[in-house]
């Protein structure tokens, strides 16, 4: 009773709405490329100023650059008076006919200019490879993967060092230099440091206390010392620790080192990767009956490895980039040729060096750069598997 | 082959060599005996080729005189009287000094730029990042080349050096600054200083315990700023300011007093501290993701602001996640000081690895030395920081 006489006086008392008003837009201020500017530019008082201050260092940094590179730069001439201020009367930015000039030094170092077609085949079957291995939907790369790691490895080292039996004239490493030795340097690290790098890894996760020791002792040596003592060590102890008739020449001795470098990164890489696959993984690959290797093959390390590839990629751009090391063993890597051309008397400008400087980063900028965009590409596909 | 055995009936005969422990064994003693051989035969050929060469074996030449000259030295080094051995001390000092101010100021620019990537300003978090992506990408090797010859190099000559106020000239030979000496009564400066830090240390400590207790907060860092600053400063005034500059001072060809700062110094700090910054920024970006955001916004609904928020609750949560990586970088930031020997400036690698061994030819000696000197610094590094670890690590419950 009391409930229907309440019910009664709520409708007759209190006017409710029935139907919604249309929504008012957003306020100018926030919406828009006003709003917009106001939560990403302009929030606070702080953010102002640095806002300003930011846009101020673009605002001097960018035209400078621009400037020096293109708007100031010189784009023909000879020699380095077309690159001087006081022959030119006029301010001078990158000098560009310099680095024309020594395009193909930059490139083939002194590799003998009739042989120099070895070397773009060696770029163009590397490519190949390349190619073949980063394109995940590409057809048989199972076949890829021999070729990558074996075929391309040898062929390679024939075309690129001679064998009189097939005609191709021998070509002594010290006449090797720029890219192809910075390619060369880095294609020998990447090919050798991931099957050592696994051993490595798997010797450390061994139940054999012999090879576990090995392997700790290995990998925790090379990692704490610098590269540049391990490529000192390669080219003036390695030559003592063989036969003289055997010595290496200087390139084999930096890659060795750079090898046994990258291979000591590279296993605790893959190490992370094996510790982060479940036990039940080993468990149900013994219970089946796999033998060590097969449940390796099979099972534990194709898990592994791709969770793992980010980091291998990654890996890889800290090995191109130290690649540049071997410069300080005395090889005519890229970096090196750049500093060799830089100094030659004929461009000596006060401008030759940053111009030389500025090719050498923007190669290393691309290549790596290219590398960590694919690994990012890369791991987003890897992560599509686990969403569900 | 009937395959349901009894129960209790023996294992089955396995053949002696598929036993996994005899099959262990065998596969250890060919690995050792491998490594031996190895290491013998390496041995061997080192010794004849040693000898063929007439190179000295042993570390005799510790003690002989060096005869060379360095152009940093932190402890007194002459060129006609000091051993090698003093060499290897100048190297090392100058590698760690080189490696700890690296240290300092890139971890203060790392934190920076990596609290500036994730900043809700969008050009801030672009500049960031684009910071981050062009200096990660470019081979510190490059770098420092670039620091060196590009721009160290390329300042005027000494006649036309810049001249900033406050005595300091800048030219191609170097950056020279005032020396301070220090005269009679500094002594009680310093004691001042020593009394200040360990009284802020006490007060950090009392003002802590307090909060505890009565959850009363006390103004830690301005006490602390006036201890360690103030006190110092308090006492320099009333001893009378016993402390003078010696000025450089510009001559023709070549400036006289104050202290150097070599090029090859700046160059090497400064593309360390900047190639290492951007790695530091990545390492501190992630841990601070790593902090959930639940954490940030329960403290915004307790009304705490960004500041203290950033400050007391996620950054502390954030270390967890950050120090290891954080000290393998500190480490790569000590090995890449070796790349100095590229530059010319006279660090363990440049003075032992490069000079030394030059001269005495006794390489196996001096790489084994400076190899070790570098496992040292990194094997003492990570047993420190496994220590930290376990301190510091996440009590599960």
């Amino acid at each position: 009773m009391t409930m229907a006489e309440g019910d009664l006086a709520v409708t007759e008392l209190h006017f409710v709405r029935t139907e919604t008003l249309a929504p008012r837009p957003a306020p100018m201020a926030m919406t828009g490329a006003l709003g917009w500017l106001r939560a990403n530019l302009l929030s606070t008082p702080f953010n102002i100023a640095l806002t300003i201050l930011i846009a101020l260092l673009f605002a001097w940094a960018i035209p400078e650059l621009l400037k020096f590179l293109i708007i100031d730069a010189v784009w023909t001439g000879a020699d380095r008076d077309a690159c001087r201020e006081v022959v030119q009367h006029r301010e001078i930015g990158a000098c560009w006919p310099f680095v024309w000039e020594r395009w193909s030094y930059f490139v083939y170092g002194s590799y003998p200019i009739p042989e120099r077609w070895r070397v773009d085949v060696f770029f163009a079957l590397l490519a190949l490879g390349v190619g073949w291995m980063l394109w995940l939907n590409a057809p048989r790369r199972d076949l890829g993967s021999v070729y990558f790691f074996v075929v391309l490895p040898i062929s390679s080292f024939i075309l690129l060092s001679g064998w009189r039996a097939i005609g191709l004239a021998p070509v002594d490493t010290a006449l090797w230099g720029g890219m192809l030795v910075t390619i060369v340097v880095a294609s020998v690290g990447i090919v050798c440091s991931l099957p050592f790098g696994i051993l490595l890894a798997l010797g450390r996760r061994s139940r054999m206390p012999a090879v576990r020791l090995f392997s700790v002792i290995f990998i925790e040596f090379v990692r704490g010392v610098p590269l540049v003592t391990v490529l000192f060590m390669a080219s003036v102890m390695l030559p003592l620790f063989v036969p003289e008739e055997y010595s290496p020449d200087k390139l084999v001795r930096a890659l060795v080192g750079i090898a046994l470098f990258a291979s000591a990164y590279m296993a605790e890489v893959v190490r992370a990767g094996l510790q982060a696959i479940p036990k039940g993984q080993f468990e149900g690959a013994m219970a089946v009956g796999l033998g060590y290797w097969q449940m390796m093959r099979l099972i534990i390390l194709p898990q592994a490895l791709k969770i793992t590839i980010p980091n291998i990629v990654n890996t890889y751009i800290g090995l191109f980039k130290d690649t540049t090391l071997v410069f300080i063993v005395g090889i005519f890597d890229f970096l090196r040729t750049v500093e060799v051309a830089r100094i030659d008397p004929k461009w000596a400008t006060p401008v030759t060096s940053t111009t030389g400087y500025a090719v050498a980063a923007i190669f290393y900028l691309i290549f790596c750069y290219g590398m960590s965009r694919y690994a990012r590409a890369m791991e987003a596909r890897l992560a599509k598997g686990d969403r569900r | 082959m009937p395959t349901d055995l009894p129960a209790g009936s023996p294992p089955a005969r396995v053949a002696f060599y598929n036993d996994p422990k005899v099959r262990s064994i065998a596969y250890q003693v060919t690995l050792c005996a491998v490594v031996g051989f190895l290491v013998f035969a390496a041995a061997r050929n080192a010794i004849v080729n040693l000898e063929r060469a007439h190179i000295a074996s042993g570390f005799g030449f510790w003690q002989h005189t060096a005869g060379f000259d360095i152009s940093q030295t932190l402890i007194p080094f002459d060129s006609a009287t000091s051993s090698y051995g003093r060499a290897f001390w100048v190297g090392l000092l100058n590698t760690l000094l080189v490696a700890g101010l690296g240290i300092v100021f890139a971890t203060i620019l790392g934190f920076i730029v990596g609290i500036a990537r994730l900043s809700t300003n969008w050009l801030v978090a672009k500049a960031a990042s684009g910071y981050v992506e062009t200096i990660r990408n470019i081979p510190l090797l490059l770098q420092l080349l670039f620091w060196y010859n590009a721009v160290l190099k390329a300042l005027p000559a000494i006649r036309e050096s810049f001249v900033i106020p406050g005595g300091i000239y800048l030219n191609n030979r170097g950056l020279f600054i005032p020396q301070p000496i220090f005269q009679h009564g500094f002594g009680w400066v310093l004691i001042a200083l020593v009394v200040g830090i360990v009284a802020a240390v006490v007060y950090y400590a009392w003002a802590r315990r307090r909060q505890e207790q009565t959850g009363e907060q006390a103004p830690v860092f301005l006490v602390g700023l006036a201890l360690v600053i103030g006190l110092p400063l308090v006492v320099l005034a009333l001893a009378g300011f016993p402390l003078s500059f010696a000025y450089p001072k510009a001559g023709r060809f070549n400036i006289e007093g104050g202290v150097e700062v070599l090029p090859e110094f700046a160059a090497l700090l400064f593309g360390l501290t900047i190639y290492t910054a951007a790695f530091i920024a990545e390492v501190v970006r992630a841990g601070i993701s790593a902090v959930s955001r639940g954490q940030t916004e329960a403290a915004y609904s307790l009304g705490m602001k960004p500041g203290p928020t950033l400050r007391l609750i996620v950054v502390p949560q954030a270390m967890r996640v950050i120090i290891p990586p954080l000290t393998s970088q500190y480490l790569n930031l000590t090995k890449n000081s070796s790349l100095a020997v590229a530059i010319g400036y006279p660090d363990l690698v440049q003075v032992f690895t490069g000079t030394v061994l030059n001269q005495t030819g006794q390489a196996v000696e001096v790489v084994a030395i400076t190899m070790a000197v570098y496992l040292t610094i990194s094997l003492v590094t990570s047993l420190g920081m496994n220590i930290y670890n376990s301190r510091i690590a996440l009590v599960e419950r």
